[in-house]
């Protein structure tokens, strides 16, 4: 069993009103980055926890954000893992 | 009529159904979102207010509450469930109406009186307006904007499941009379079997004259009707 860090970023579906990415998109023109075509914002949300290993913490990952952390209607969501921050046993 | 009011941590709109479930000669009763079992109500509703902090998502932290499982029943069993504000999203999240309500598209917390259109008054909960009715009721909310994908939306609209629209004075579904950005100009939905009504506006605000509005009585008169007439039909 070792801890696992998993960035889980759930991210406004494509083609849906993103009202805070909008307003950040006319800040950012005001700024003078007038290439800027399109800006969505999203959240990311880290959870660490104890697995056997890396592939069953991204299945209990994506477990969650199928029952609760992103809403299916309006969000989709990409999990990756940082990396084990510690195994048990194994300290100096 | 034995009126289930849901408190949740966050809720602030509870007291506001009791008053208007009392006023309309109902019996209401506050239930916390820890106790079970809603057996003994003949009404189960969901207040407005800002559940879990709105954390995550409005409403997604609340449709885990262990009460949540009883409303589910309840209303998979035909129980009519009203949710307002809060209580339409929680309804949503616990996927007992489809869609979602995002943030508002004007990115600000609305808070006024907006107009509404009464698009089918043959639910539990408008036999007493007519359609075409013009209702004034207050809105005050940062997520109203009602989204769903193409079938879902179509669905709802072929079915006259759209139960209130946002409109203007003259009973328009303009852009400038949508408050929120809601798909279709969406201010209230119910669900297939029409026993489950999620709407933004606030009807039980809208109760005394004396305070501005009493358009939103005719929720509460058409859920006590519906009530005694399907309780005179099923003894006969």
């Amino acid at each position: 069993m070792s801890s696992h860090r998993l960035e889980i970023r759930v991210k406004p579906r494509p083609g849906l009103l993103n009202p805070e990415g909008k307003a950040i998109h006319s800040a950012l023109t005001s700024l003078g980055w007038n290439g800027v075509e399109d800006v969505r914002v999203g959240k990311v949300i880290y959870v660490d926890m104890d697995a056997d290993s890396a592939d069953e913490a991204l299945a209990a990952a994506e477990a969650m954000c199928r029952k609760i952390l992103a809403n299916p209607v309006t969000e989709d969501f990409e999990i990756s893992t940082v990396g084990e921050l510690r195994t048990e046993g194994a300290r100096p | 009529m034995k009126v289930a009011v849901i408190t949740f941590p966050g809720s602030n709109c509870d007291y506001d159904l009791y008053k208007a479930v009392q006023q309309v000669g109902g019996e209401a009763t506050f239930v916390w979102h820890r106790e079970r079992g809603l057996a003994d109500f003949d009404v189960v509703m969901l207040p407005g207010g800002f559940s879990y902090g709105d954390y995550l998502r409005a409403g997604a932290i609340a449709r885990l509450s262990p009460v949540m499982e009883d409303v589910v029943a309840f209303a998979r069993g035909g129980g009519p469930v009203l949710g307002v504000c809060n209580g339409f999203q929680i309804l949503c999240e616990a996927g007992l109406l489809p869609g979602a309500l995002v943030k508002n598209a004007s990115l600000r917390f609305e808070s006024r009186d907006v107009r509404l259109r009464v698009e089918n008054s043959e639910t539990l909960f408008t036999t007493d307006y007519d359609v075409g009715r013009i209702l004034r009721i207050p809105i005050a909310h940062g997520d109203g904007n009602y989204e769903a994908d193409d079938d879902t939306l179509e669905r709802l609209e072929g079915e006259g499941r759209v139960v209130f629209r946002y409109v203007d004075a003259t009973g328009a579904a303009t852009p400038e009379a949508n408050p929120n950005g809601s798909l279709n100009n969406i201010a209230g939905i119910v669900n297939e079997g029409g026993n489950v009504l999620g709407l933004m506006p606030h009807p039980e605000r809208s109760m005394e004259a004396l305070l501005g509005s009493d358009d939103g009585v005719g929720v509460f008169t058409s859920l006590m009707k519906s009530l005694a007439s399907s309780t005179t039909s099923g003894t006969q």
